[in-house]
């Protein structure tokens, strides 16, 4: 066994060289993670802080525990890598029953991120991320590589940051080092406490871009706590909305939460304008893209008149030499220009891809005088557009679909509830009879 | 006979006693860091058992030093030993209460996050907390020094090392021509070794406090 770690060990530092994609490859992906019964509570208290908690969080996955302040959120996450001993229940990371193994060894192999970065100010940024990979024993070219590759995947110049100390870096710069340092040892299973909670809202917008980036790339299970809702949505691929006592109030997809909260607790957490929410979650290339008649400056001045006769719309789409969306032009627009394309109609202000958000999407809709907004590919060559009438009927449909598929997840809930009451009475009454 | 005079005739015994002083110092000062980093580490954590430290130790500090070593004395007799233990005792206050305040103001966060990446209770202590509370230790160290300097004399009292020997034979001769150079060459003595210990302290504070920590 200690012979394979070792050619492992060899193998790495080549992988680094090789480039950030091909570590990511290689790269250890999630594990699950399940908590059953998982309970805490403090000596002289009545209720438990968190009861009995029943979770499964699959590999790979990035759940968001949100709720309001002293929910227990953070004592669940805590519980997880066991910086809180757990009172009761069971953990178990990839199948591996965890809840009574050596803390200090489980936190190893468990990346933990939290406010404010937690970097050590006496250490410099090398030295920080090093420490797990030190503590575990790699060789050190090994972990000398490591950083380097680990400040490139947040973001980080390596040559610039390493020798530098957390005092002389900015908020975000802190906070990516903090991700940087907890994913260093490669865990699987990666905790984030309210990590960006103290950065100002635009670092805190980037942040978050740069996690969903590195989620793509690595495929960890995070695990991640915020009482920021928007943040939850922005980020999770299920939501644990979490009332007092950690007891979960809904545990499903950000849509299903948007569309059909379990109850009034959920629906005021979600807060208002979950409809303008759910328009975050889906993106262009989720409606219908029209085609539209366009014409490039190239084309002769006869056939751009032949196709705003036959066009049947009020105005066509202009495109530059390139293909990208450049101006649309009205009937009138060449005669009052004198036939002169450079002066005559109105320019595109904006664009979206097909990676947008529908969200976007009716901002620039909205924005724009014709309604309508030119999408764009790749290279910002023109694909089609998108209108008012389509985006709507777009979220009607999504919103109804949402709906349906969160009744159906939820009566399946119920059933399974409704089952496992029984077999507790059972089991119960089972228990009586011996006695 | 003028100070100067009075100076180079004897200059071969003052170095030789202002050298036993530092010696004595600054050993003393060795054996009270380490006890007294000892006794913050093991009690900073308890509430009751860190008051209890720093008031036990300003306590030994009430004690006038003459009579300290007048005390003990009896029980380990003249010279080197009642010095050692008297410099050893006064030392001690500064340097247990700011290592108690020093690893108490450690932020709480970062040993929280130094538990969440998997240190041990050791490591923690080691490469993090004393790390961090290591500025203001130092502190308490160079209070301490400054003080034993001071106390020191006094040990010359029971027949110990250093330049309390110079002052105490002015003393005791007042009147005689030499007394008045005798009190002053072991007070300036006390006074420069007092400056170099704390230069020496400066240097060591830019050689041990790493540049992410330093105000």
């Amino acid at each position: 066994m200690p012979e394979t770690a070792r050619t492992a060990g060899g193998a790495a530092p080549a992988g680094g060289a090789a480039g950030a994609g091909d570590t990511a490859a290689k790269s250890t992906t999630g594990a699950t993670i399940e908590l059953e019964n998982l309970t805490k509570r403090y000596p002289g208290s009545r209720d438990a802080a968190v009861d009995s908690v029943n979770m499964e969080i699959k590999a790979g996955e990035l759940v968001v525990f949100v709720g309001p302040s002293g929910c227990g959120k953070s004592t669940t996450l805590k519980m997880i890598n066991r910086l809180i001993e757990p009172s009761g229940g069971r953990i178990r990371i990839g199948g591996e029953d965890v809840t009574d193994m050596d803390p200090v060894k489980l936190r190893r192999k468990v990346g933990y991120a939290i406010q404010s970065s937690g970097l050590f100010p006496h250490m410099t940024v090398a030295q920080n991320i090093a420490l797990v990979p030190r503590m575990v024993g790699w060789p050190k070219a090994r972990t000398t590589a490591r950083v380097e590759e680990m400040l490139d995947l947040v973001g980080l110049d390596p040559g610039e940051f390493q020798g530098r100390y957390p005092r002389q870096l900015s908020g975000g710069q802190q906070q990516r080092v903090g991700v940087a340092r907890a994913l260093a040892a490669d865990p699987p299973v990666l905790l984030m406490d309210e990590p960006f909670g103290a950065v100002d809202p635009i670092t805190r917008d980037h942040l978050q871009d740069e996690l969903i980036r590195l989620q793509h790339e690595l495929h960890k299970t995070i695990v991640f706590v915020t009482h920021d809702f928007d943040e939850a949505i922005k980020l999770g691929d299920r939501i644990a909305v979490l009332r007092e006592h950690s007891h979960i109030a809904q545990f499903d997809t950000p849509e299903a939460i948007l569309t059909n909260p379990a109850d009034d607790f959920v629906s005021g957490f979600v807060g208002a304008g979950a409809a303008l929410k759910r328009l975050n979650l889906s993106r262009v290339r989720d409606v219908e893209i029209r085609d539209y008649p366009t014409v490039t400056v190239d084309d002769p001045l006869q056939e751009i008149f032949g196709k705003l006769r036959s066009s049947g719309t009020n105005e066509i789409l202009l495109l530059d030499k390139r293909r990208r969306p450049y101006k649309w032009l009205r009937r009138g627009d060449l005669m009052r220009a004198k036939g002169s394309l450079a002066r005559a109609g109105t320019l595109v202000h904006d664009t979206v891809t097909r990676d947008g958000t529908l969200r976007d999407a009716l901002e620039a809709v909205l924005t724009d005088n014709s309604g309508r907004v030119p999408v764009t590919g790749r290279r910002g060559e023109y694909t089609g557009v998108v209108d008012m009438e389509t985006l709507m009927n777009s979220v009607h449909e999504l919103l109804e679909a949402d709906r349906l598929e969160a009744m159906e997840h939820q009566h399946e809930l119920r059933e399974a509830r409704a089952h496992q009451t029984q077999f507790e009475q059972e089991g119960v009454d089972g228990g009586e009879a011996k006695a | 006979m003028n100070f100067w005079q009075y100076l180079s005739s004897r200059h071969e015994q003052l170095l030789t006693d202002a050298y036993q002083h530092a010696s004595a110092v600054f050993q003393c000062m060795v054996v009270a860091t380490v006890i007294g980093v000892l006794i913050g580490v093991v009690t900073y954590r308890s509430d009751w058992a860190g008051n209890l430290a720093t008031t036990t130790t300003s306590a030994i500090l009430t004690i006038p030093s003459l009579a300290m070593i007048g005390l003990l004395i009896p029980i380990v007799g003249l010279g080197v030993p009642p010095t050692v233990i008297a410099l050893t005792l006064y030392g001690l206050l500064p340097i247990v209460r700011n290592s108690i305040v020093g690893l108490r103001g450690v932020d709480p966060s970062l040993v929280d996050a130094a538990r969440g990446i998997g240190m041990s209770r050791a490591a923690r202590l080691l490469r993090v907390e004393l790390p961090l509370a290591w500025p203001p230790i130092l502190t308490g160290i160079r209070i301490a020094t400054q003080m034993l300097m001071g106390i020191a004399a006094i040990a010359a009292y029971a027949s110990g090392p250093g330049l309390g020997n110079e002052i105490f034979r002015g003393i005791s001769s007042l009147g005689s021509k030499n007394a008045l150079n005798q009190v002053l060459a072991g007070t300036v003595g006390i006074i420069i070794l007092a400056l170099l210990f704390d230069a020496g302290y400066v240097l060591l504070g830019r050689l041990t406090i790493p540049r992410g920590i330093r105000a």
